[in-house]
């Protein structure tokens, strides 16, 4: 059984905000809930299946649930797999849909890092997990966990900074066409390259912005999208891999996506050279470049070159890429990179994309998550998503 | 218990692990400079970090196996950001040593400037107290 074409994004809403000081999680939960319905046409007491991950406040699914209003709910599914959890929950969405256990399934996130520093959403417990002894009184931060992966990847393939750095020019390049983006001033390299190192090799630069925000997405089925107004967005295919520690023969240069991108684009039928646009988490510089080689956009550890010749540029580069600025330039609601990547993929398919970076005759895209830290354990996701006519 | 002489004062913050019934006989070895993985009794394979399972062929029979506490940088970072107990303790080496038996631990390198680090550098174990019945085995230039 494959979910090609058995479900349809219907609705898709990125939070307006970068900074909400006033405001609780759960509020902004419920705004882009509600935009994504209006979004698709839709309403709360149409919605018979909810997903959400660690961001959402409470138990598990069940207090959003009932803070949203969610009165008709017969699917629940609270992955939790950090930043790509999002593009999880689409992929079990149109799993769930195609076998027939629901039909609208709404998808939230919100989160205030930028207003509410230092706060751990409440579904994320790391000091409880079984390795926590053994890693954490070592002093391992975020940036830190990818630095370890970056220096490994320089020290295997000759990677270098400036490399890195091309992938934040390139996203700042498309950021300065969205005027909500958190970062709008186009960079150089050597502006990358001058600013603070954070946790050699990455800098301040090569790092994504902090920010208040959200975003949510209405899957459903093909039916439900026949009689809808907006234009819809094909789910074509969808891998899923956890990458793993494995027992001591940690690999710091290679991600989960090198089976959850074959999984996607074999379920959809397509190759590479199918894709139109790219939606590519990019917590750090090091995350876009492991995911292009792993999903086999290139050769592993040719990354660097690939993202230094502008491959990522809209709308004309080889692999137009994170077209609203990404996690680098524009958005990162609660450290979480994973629903903003399919709501970009949305607007390209739709054609509703910033004209300046649109595509153009976008009909095929991939969006690709990684939750978790490149240097330890991460969970990747793939989506293939289709024009409404693909 | 301690011993002198191996126990060494830790120039960085040496925050204590949490310790539990299946993690006590690691950390009870570190406070005596003793650096333990555990090994499956059935396929033989090192497991690390250690637990009272094999994961490679689920075997519940495990035991603990001292090794030697020579290994080599297999990647780092000098972090200037720590966060937590490390947050203000100015930039220190976050790093993963394969150890000479093969399995890739996180840790930390110490007594070495961040001039003088390499992937690839030789390095042993040294200990650093938590004052809370156990040690936290760093690596230095070997």
């Amino acid at each position: 059984m494959s979910i090609r074409g058995k479900a349809h994004i219907a609705g898709a809403h990125e939070h307006p905000d970068r900074k909400i000081p006033d405001k609780s999680i759960a509020q902004v939960h419920a705004e882009v809930a509600i935009g994504a319905l209006n979004d698709a046409g839709l309403t709360m007491r149409d919605v018979d299946a909810y997903f959400c991950a660690g961001d959402a406040p409470g138990f598990g699914p069940v207090s959003m649930a009932d803070y949203l209003g969610l009165r008709n709910l017969r699917y629940l599914d609270s992955t939790e797999t950090g930043g790509s959890s999002y593009l999880t929950h689409v992929g079990h969405a149109a799993a769930a849909i195609a076998a027939g256990k629901c039909r609208v399934a709404l998808i939230t996130l919100a989160g205030l890092p930028r207003s509410q520093p230092g706060q751990r959403p409440d579904g994320v417990r790391r000091s409880a997990a079984p390795e926590a002894g053994f890693e954490s009184v070592f002093g391992p931060t975020t940036v830190s966990m990818y630095a370890l992966a970056a220096r490994r990847h320089m020290h295997e393939f000759g990677t270098t900074s400036a490399q890195l750095a091309a992938i934040k020019v390139a996203a700042s390049q498309h950021a300065q066409h969205n005027p909500r983006a958190m970062l709008p001033v186009p960079v150089t390299v050597e502006e990358v390259l001058d600013s603070p190192m954070i946790s050699d090799p990455l800098h301040r630069l090569d790092c994504c912005v902090i920010t208040d925000g959200g975003g949510a997405l209405v899957v459903v089925a093909p039916e439900v999208a026949a009689g809808l107004p907006r234009q819809t967005v094909k789910v074509l295919g969808h891998g899923e891999s956890p990458k793993l520690a494995d027992n001591g023969r940690i690999d710091l240069t290679r991600t989960g996506a090198v089976w959850s991108g074959p999984r996607a684009l074999e379920e959809a039928g397509v190759t590479h050279a199918d894709i139109d646009y790219a939606s590519i988490y990019d917590s750090f510089t090091i995350t876009v470049l492991q995911a292009i080689e792993d999903l086999g956009f290139c050769d592993k550890g040719k990354g660097g070159g690939f993202v230094a010749d502008g491959s990522l540029l809209a709308p004309h580069g080889r692999l137009p890429f994170n077209t609203d600025g990404g996690g680098l330039c524009n958005n990162h609601p609660a450290n979480r990179g994973g629903m903003t990547k399919v709501i970009e993929a949305v607007r390209q398919l739709r054609g509703e994309a910033s004209a300046a970076v649109q595509v153009p005759d976008c009909e095929l895209a991939l969006a690709h998550g990684n939750g978790g830290s490149l240097g330890t354990r991460s969970a990747a996701a793939t989506l293939i998503l289709g024009r409404e006519d693909a | 218990m301690t011993a002198p002489g191996i126990l060494r004062p830790a120039p960085l913050p040496a925050p204590a692990p949490p310790v539990n019934a299946e993690t006590k006989p690691y950390w009870d070895a570190t406070a005596r400079g003793q650096l333990l993985v555990t090994q499956c009794a059935d396929c033989q394979a090192l497991i690390w970090y250690p637990r009272a399972h094999c994961p490679d062929c689920a075997s519940p029979r495990t035991r603990w196996l001292p090794v030697s506490g020579r290994g080599h940088v297999y990647s780092y970072t000098v972090n200037y950001r720590g966060e937590g107990p490390y947050q203000g303790c100015g930039p220190y080496v976050l790093a993963y040593v394969e150890l000479d038996e093969g399995p890739r631990m996180m840790t930390n390198i110490v007594e070495a400037g961040p001039e003088a680090l390499q992937v690839g550098m030789p390095v042993e174990v040294v200990f650093h107290d938590t004052g809370e019945g156990s040690a936290l085995p760093r690596f230095r230039p070997a």
